[in-house]
């Protein structure tokens, strides 16, 4: 086991915290920089999905993990960021401005939502954002005449100062740097003022407004800057699939994307990267299944129930997420034998009634 | 153009009835545990079905159907709640409400699976007819009538259950301090699972009287979500407030579908409970109070 003395201030807000963590990092970025030339082409298609997923997954975590809001509603987002990119790119304008526009425009809807969550908790915020993501679904496949309704959008490859990224290792590497990007931008705003304050208000949102904190515009500013690298991880999306259309950003999109959050471990960096490639990884695993099954279970439900079991699984028997795994079997390794199983339980919680007699 | 209007919140309020009773289910649990049931639709479909392979494989006659399938239901949504909600009881609501969706995704995958059921659409054969019934002018489906009718019912007995019956009043003492009802002598525990199976069976009631409007089919429970509008409307965990947000939603709805452009009908309960949400959070019967620390 490592012991870390800390000596001075700056070791508690380094980015590393030893040379063991820039070794395997390093390594892990390594791998995924020569990874184009080692896997065949649809494995470098599922890591595509994994980075842009990643993206989505970190944004949502700052919402639900780190300020403890509820979003039913995501999915809009990525649509908002996905049919940005696409309305953009047919008018021609550049990637590199495009890209950012589509950030700002999730943005500012994120902030316009983010304002009935200064009034609602709980299960009140999370029917608003279901009803906002149902309004923006429905604007998106009446408004015809801008974003072409039920028949999509269609786009084309990314060119980026007159450098074309068609083939996948290109796009590979644009979602491999915007992840690596969002992730060390995270990792900058929990550190900060900024991310302290939000992790106050997930804790307690009175004790963090008696200790000045300005829940409105803390509120906001989370659902802003979580709407925003959604609406990133939409323009990749939409680069993605090349063809966007309202049914692909529903209610079910968006309790997918919640599961990333839930499936990685709420409250973790790591969790929105592992749940991203959890959830991308489950389908495949779940097709390689139906061979072995008889025909009537593996039918369309199989994915529903799979997907069900194992959000169930994960939020009885392992709520901690699958990072929360990652550091039981690392602990159980370190202090080997001296592990305990009561290690990392929870505290025991007494129902907290949001009712108020 | 005042009897189109009529006839308009007539079938409004018909289709608001299901809405009504869906709400009606989100409410009782809710109150009882503090649990939002996302799988509440689901649970409806679920009925729906049962009701079905009553019905029509076993050909029982259509009031022994619903009896047979809210039994069912009610011992399903027992089980949920001793299985997969009691574990979980106590953690954030974010939690809980994710694991009813799991419910839900489960629900929705298994009954695909059973052989008879599949992802097929089924009708449930009803003894009312297809004809109409003319007052003064207005023309009313007697279908629309029957689901107001046994909406009525229900509602009714419900009352009574919960004023008059033992285990009603217990409910209550229940839904409003858990631990005082325990000091009482009540066992909170088994009370709650009887919510939970009370609640199954609503929905099941919903979903047999939704099925000649929309069918049987897997993905019928989608309907819950314009339930949460509702509940949300009436004031979450108010009862009386669960049927008149129903009803609401249902007229809305048939209203915009009606005057306003294409489109509007889907998200007119959206936009009311946005509303809602922004005026009046609590709803029209909800209670507002301070929050202690």
């Amino acid at each position: 086991m490592r012991f870390v003395f800390k000596t001075n201030y700056d070791q508690d807000i380094r980015l590393f915290k030893h040379s063991g963590q820039v070794f395997w990092y390093g390594l892990l970025i390594a791998a995924l920089l020569v990874a184009p030339s080692l896997v065949d082409e649809y494995v470098m298609s599922q890591l595509h999905f994994i980075l842009i997923y990643s993206i989505v997954g970190l944004g949502l975590m700052l919402l639900v993990g780190f300020t403890g809001q509820i979003s039913l509603g995501h999915a809009a987002f990525l649509a908002i960021g996905a049919y940005t990119e696409a309305l953009l790119q047919a008018r021609g304008v550049p990637f590199v401005i495009s890209l950012p526009c589509a950030a700002l425009f999730s943005a500012m809807l994120g902030f316009i939502l983010g304002l009935p969550a200064l009034r609602l908790k709980g299960i009140y915020l999370a029917i608003a954002t279901l009803a906002f993501n149902v309004i923006v679904e429905e604007v998106i496949t009446r408004w015809e005449s801008l974003t072409g309704g039920n028949t999509g959008q269609h786009l084309k490859p990314i060119v980026i100062f007159g450098y074309s990224l068609a083939s996948d290792a290109a796009f590979y590497y644009l979602c491999l740097a915007l992840t690596i990007l969002s992730i060390l931008a995270m990792m900058n705003l929990l550190r900060s003022p900024t991310g302290r304050a939000f992790v106050a208000i997930r804790d307690s949102e009175i004790s963090a407004s008696c200790m000045g904190v300005n829940l409105a515009k803390y509120k906001t500013l989370s659902f802003a800057i979580s709407a925003a690298l959604t609406g990133i991880g939409g323009a990749l999306y939409a680069h993605k699939v090349t063809f966007i259309s309202p049914e692909q950003f529903t209610l079910l999109q968006s309790i997918e994307l919640v599961t990333i959050v839930i499936l990685g471990g709420v409250g973790s960096l790591h969790g929105a990267v592992l749940g991203a490639a959890f959830l991308i990884v489950l389908p495949q695993l779940i097709s390689i299944a139906k061979d072995y099954l008889p025909g009537n279970v593996a039918g369309s439900g199989l994915q529903a129930v799979v997907f069900g079991v194992v959000l169930i699984g994960f939020i009885v028997f392992e709520p901690l997420g699958l990072y929360g795994r990652w550091l039981k079997v690392r602990t159980w390794f370190e202090l080997f034998p001296f592990y305990r199983k009561g290690m990392f339980r929870r505290q025991k919680s007494y129902m907290k009634s949001e009712r108020l007699r | 153009m005042l009897n189109q209007l009529l006839q308009l919140t007539v079938a409004g309020v018909a289709q608001g009835c299901v809405y009504a009773l869906v709400a009606l289910g989100f409410v009782l649990i809710y109150k009882a545990t503090e649990t939002v049931n996302f799988a509440q639709g689901d649970l409806m479909m679920l009925g729906a079905f049962f009701a079905l392979t009553a019905s029509v494989t076993l050909g029982w006659p259509y009031w022994l159907t619903i009896l047979f399938a809210v039994a069912v239901m009610a011992v399903v949504g027992m089980l949920l709640e001793k299985i997969v909600l009691r574990p979980v009881l106590g953690q954030p609501a974010f939690t809980v409400v994710m694991i009813t969706i799991g419910v839900g995704y489960v629900l929705r995958g298994v009954v695909t699976m059973i052989p008879g059921w599949g992802s097929d659409t089924y009708t449930l054969p009803t003894p009312f007819s297809e004809g109409v019934v003319k007052v003064g002018g207005i023309i009313f489906a007697v279908q629309q009538l029957a689901v107001i009718g046994m909406t009525t019912a229900l509602c009714l007995v419900l009352y009574v259950f919960f004023r008059y019956a033992k285990l009603g009043v217990a409910m209550q003492a229940t839904s409003q301090n858990q631990l005082a009802a325990a000091y009482m002598g009540i066992p909170v525990r088994r009370v709650n699972m009887l919510v939970w199976g009370l609640s199954a069976g609503v929905a099941t009631f919903a979903g047999i009287l939704l099925a000649p409007v929309t069918f049987v089919h897997s993905n019928m429970g989608f309907i819950g979500l314009k339930a949460f509008p509702a509940a949300v409307v009436g004031g979450f965990g108010s009862v009386p407030g669960a049927i008149v947000g129903g009803l609401i939603i249902g007229i809305v709805e048939a209203l915009s579908g009606f005057y306003l452009p294409e489109g509007f009908k889907d998200v007119a309960a959206y936009v009311v409970v946005l509303v809602v949400l922004l005026i009046k959070p609590s709803g029209i019967f909800g209670e507002t109070a301070r929050k202690k620390v």
